[in-house]
């Protein structure tokens, strides 16, 4: 059902490289507000799903829609234009940028100048530049970074390039922001850290699609989850359903087994 | 005469290959354009015909030398730039240009020692001989170049197929990363390829300079274009596209030289190589050895 | 005054290559900051320099016509072919844009109306110091202008990193589009100014060596900001001439130059950040 809550609805999506089927018949649907998680074991195609919403892959089947409109078959920069930002799973800041210029990067759609304003420095130009600057700085304050917006990218700690690709992703204007694993490789209180600016961004009204490993983690944070398993989503409810569904229990069971 | 320019164009051909194996070897395996090769090419060239009119060697001893001189540059090549460039993870496009210096270093030097004009072989060291086989002149100088540059293809592609050498090779090719992981001595092998590389452009070099019996400081530039076409032909990296490039684009341009005009001849190859990479980048014969990163 | 006219008579050749040379440099300089290794910028200039030539030599343009002309002609050309090429990246990019230097090299040595190997002669000789000197002071004003602004930072972000752009937002393909093409007029214009004051063109100073030259300009000034280009440019053309005894030498040096830049100076002469460090540590020294 397509109710006007939706924001972004996945419907029998399925992805294949080659023999290698990745997704099948993924269906699921991230509301309006809130949080929405996407769990599963390694390799299961849950960033896959990422780079099909933002573009970057096209599904072998299936359509995914935002906002009623169907993404399929547009550049990843017009889907951003749409609404949808993200992270990635391995950090991808611009290293040798200042933190302000990662962010303003960010806001290249919403400044209208053109060649002649560039040229003649018109005020309309400067005018853009200075609120984006301050905006950029707005960013970088949400997120405790305001202080090293000058600073190289490159010279940050590894849980600040965390929430420097936040702010840089806020930037586009998004109206969902798609998180790939945003806590990964931090240490617990880091982690808690990185919820409570994950907690921020959704109260300030952005919607949050966010894919993680941690059961535990997710479980606290979301409103709702989908489980992914070898490329089929066997699970899709609140926290509660999904921590009760006999199929979520084995397929993480039997990994845990498995790693033991 | 469509045979007698047959002749010329497998003579060609060969020697063509023969060059783009070593240039195509060095992409496959260390994944860098050495836009140097084409003067490694030159000094092989230059190397033999010194041997031959200044230490009187013969002709085989000569090319022999030439193989180590151009090999040892090679080498030096790798081992003093390219190594520290991959230590340091630089950009992919680095080594590259570091390459072209080197090529314009041994061009110019090239020029410094034997100047610009063309120097040629002593008529009497050259193969003397000539049949008529149907009604096609041979000379026996193309046939030794035909075969000189077909046993030594044929060594390395044995060598390539059947050798523990040849497997690490192939495993390099694949991903350094996970050969490094399976215990395979990843840089000294890098040290042999460019070795071998190079040994390959120098006799090329010997091979083209006894054909067209013309040596100057600035043939190896439109041997190096003529490389990237074939390699580009062929697929980067592919050794079996090397060959099939190069025979293609000896018979190419021998034609395109008879029935068009002599200049034509070079326009075709580089129009059908732009064409190639717009059309389709991985080489019309030949798959690309993908890298994953 | 009497000082001057001989140095201008014995020099101002060499005045108006560094000109025209900084502009070559910063033509690759747009495309190298947008992470484009394009080796078609001699072409561009070659094509430049043969439009306003003949239209010169045919048609009797006026100069600031035919300077327009000369860079709106590789312009076409660029746009033409850059759809097509900008898709591939990386060696493959160069490879490319090497064999598109060629065939052009290889056409203007064939066609009969640019006058095959012999080139043009004659052409007349319009170029004065001042019009490099302004073509020149437009150009790095325009550069400063686009850097410091959101297409400057689109450039900088495609370099780094060209799927975090188009994530980002940023329309990667047309930006690459506008800085290759963008270098292909600077280079045209660029070969125009240097037709009209070398009387002569040939197919012989388009070619490969020349796109090398260029790269050289370019790599050994450093990318990091507009001055590179500009002392990378300078340098070349000066080296020669303070090299002269090494007559026969004088390329080994070039060559030579790019190895040595690009193994131990990896960012080139001008380096701001490098600069910093050197800065900060002397100041560190005092306290
Ligand atoms: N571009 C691609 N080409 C080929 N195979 C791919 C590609 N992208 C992903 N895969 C494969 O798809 C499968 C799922 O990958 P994906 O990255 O989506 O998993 P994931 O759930 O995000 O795993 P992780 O928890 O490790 O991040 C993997 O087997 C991966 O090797
Ligand atoms: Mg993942």
């Amino acid at each position: 059902m397509n109710t006007p809550q939706t924001l972004l609805s996945i419907r029998n999506v399925g992805k294949h490289f080659g023999g290698l089927h990745v997704l099948q018949d993924v269906s699921f649907e991230v509301p309006a507000g809130g949080i929405y998680g996407l769990i599963g074991p390694n390799g299961a195609g849950k960033t896959t799903v990422f780079n099909l919403v933002t573009g970057l892959l096209a599904p072998s089947s299936g359509t995914i829609e935002f906002q009623g409109e169907s993404l399929v078959g547009l550049p990843p920069h017009q889907i951003t234009h749409r609404g949808i930002a993200r992270t990635f799973q391995n950090i991808r800041i611009f290293k040798e940028m200042s933190l302000l210029e990662n962010v303003m990067i960010g806001m290249h759609e919403h400044l209208k100048y053109g060649a002649g304003g560039i040229f003649f420095n018109s005020s309309a130009c400067r005018a853009a530049e200075k609120r984006a600057r301050e905006r950029a700085f707005e960013l970088l304050s949400w997120l405790g970074l305001e202080h090293k917006a000058a600073m190289l990218a490159d010279n940050l700690s590894y849980g600040d390039q965390r929430k420097l690709e936040f702010a840089r992703a806020l930037a586009t204007e998004p109206k969902l922001l798609l998180l790939d694993e945003p806590v990964a490789g931090m240490n617990p209180s880091e982690k808690t850290l990185l919820m409570e600016e994950i907690i921020n961004i959704r109260n300030r009204g952005y919607g949050v699609f966010m894919i993680e490993h941690d059961m535990r983690f997710v479980m606290g944070l979301c409103d709702r989850i989908a489980v992914l398993n070898f490329g089929r989503i066997i699970a899709e409810g609140s926290p509660d359903e999904v921590r009760n569904n006999q199929e979520v229990i084995e397929a993480y069971l039997g990994r845990e087994e498995e790693a033991a | 005469m469509l045979e007698q320019q047959l002749l010329n164009a497998l003579t060609l051909g060969s020697v063509y290959a023969l060059f783009a194996l070593g240039f195509t070897l060095v992409f496959g395996v260390l994944a860098v354009i050495n836009l140097s090769h084409g003067a490694i090419f030159m000094v092989g060239s230059y190397a033999a015909l010194w041997l031959v009119s200044h230490l009187d060697a013969p002709l085989w001893l000569a090319m022999l030398g030439a193989m180590l001189l151009s090999g040892t540059l090679g080498l030096l090549v790798d081992v003093l730039i390219l190594k520290p460039l991959r230590a340091r993870n630089a950009p992919h496009l680095t080594p590259m240009i570091a390459t072209i210096g080197v090529g314009i270093m041994l061009t110019s030097a090239a020029q410094g020692m034997f100047g610009a004009e063309v120097l040629r072989f002593p008529e009497e060291t050259l193969p003397a001989g000539e049949f008529i086989v149907g009604g096609v002149h041979v000379r026996a100088l193309e046939i030794a170049i035909v075969a000189i540059a077909f046993i030594l293809m044929a060594v390395l592609f044995t060598a390539l197929k059947r050798t523990q050498l040849g497997r690490a090779l192939r495993a390099i090719a694949e991903s350094p990363k996970a050969a490094s992981l399976l215990g395979i001595n990843v840089e000294g092998l890098f040290h042999v390829t460019s070795f071998v590389a190079a040994a390959l452009g120098g006799i090329a070099g010997v091979l083209i300079g006894l054909d067209f019996n013309a040596i100057t400081p600035q043939m190896g530039q439109p041997m190096l274009h003529k490389g990237l076409a074939v390699i580009i032909l062929g697929g980067m990296g592919d050794i079996r596209g090397a060959l099939i490039g190069g025979l293609f684009l000896g018979f190419a341009e021998v034609i395109s030289k008879a029935y068009l005009s002599s200049q034509m001849g070079d326009a075709v190859a580089f129009g059908l190589l732009f064409l190639i990479l717009l059309v389709r980048p991985s080489g019309l014969f030949g798959r690309v050895l993908e890298r994953k990163a | 005054m009497e000082w001057f006219n001989d140095f201008w008579s014995t020099y101002s050749t060499l005045v108006f290559s560094v000109g025209v040379h900084a502009l070559l440099a910063l033509s690759i300089w747009l495309t190298l900051s947008c992470g484009l290794l394009s080796l078609a910028n001699a072409a561009f200039m070659g094509i430049g320099a043969y439009v306003s030539a003949l239209l010169t030599l045919q048609l009797g343009w006026s100069f600031p016509l035919v300077l327009l002309t000369g860079g709106i002609a590789p312009a076409v050309v660029a746009l033409l072919i850059g759809a097509p090429v900008l898709r591939l990246s990386g060696v493959y990019l160069a490879m490319a844009t090497l064999a598109f230097g060629e065939v052009v090299r290889i056409t203007v040595l064939n066609l009969e109306i640019t006058g095959g190997p012999e080139g043009l002669n004659g052409i007349p000789l319009e170029t004065e110091g001042w019009h490099i000197a302004a073509l020149l002071a437009l150009t790095i004003y325009g550069l400063a202008r686009l850097r410091r602004s959101k297409v400057g930072r689109a450039f900088e972000a495609i370099k780094e990193d060209e799927v975090a752009a188009r994530l980002m937002g940023i329309n990667v393909d047309r930006y690459k589009l506008l800085a290759f093409t963008l270098g292909s007029f600077i280079a045209g214009v660029a070969g125009a100014l240097n037709a009209h004051f070398t009387f002569f063109i040939s197919p012989r100073e388009y070619g490969f060596e020349a796109a090398v030259d260029i790269l050289t300009m370019a790599v050994l000034g450093g990318i990091s900001s507009l001055i590179g280009p500009l002392l990378g440019s300078s340098i070349i053309t000066l080296l020669p001439e303070l090299l002269r005894s090494l007559h026969d030498y004088r390329s080994f040096v070039n060559g030579a130059v790019l190895v040595l830049v690009v193994l131990f100076l990896p960012k080139g002469l001008w380096d701001p950040r490098r600069f910093r460090k050197w800065f900060g540590k002397a100041k560190g020294a005092e306290a």
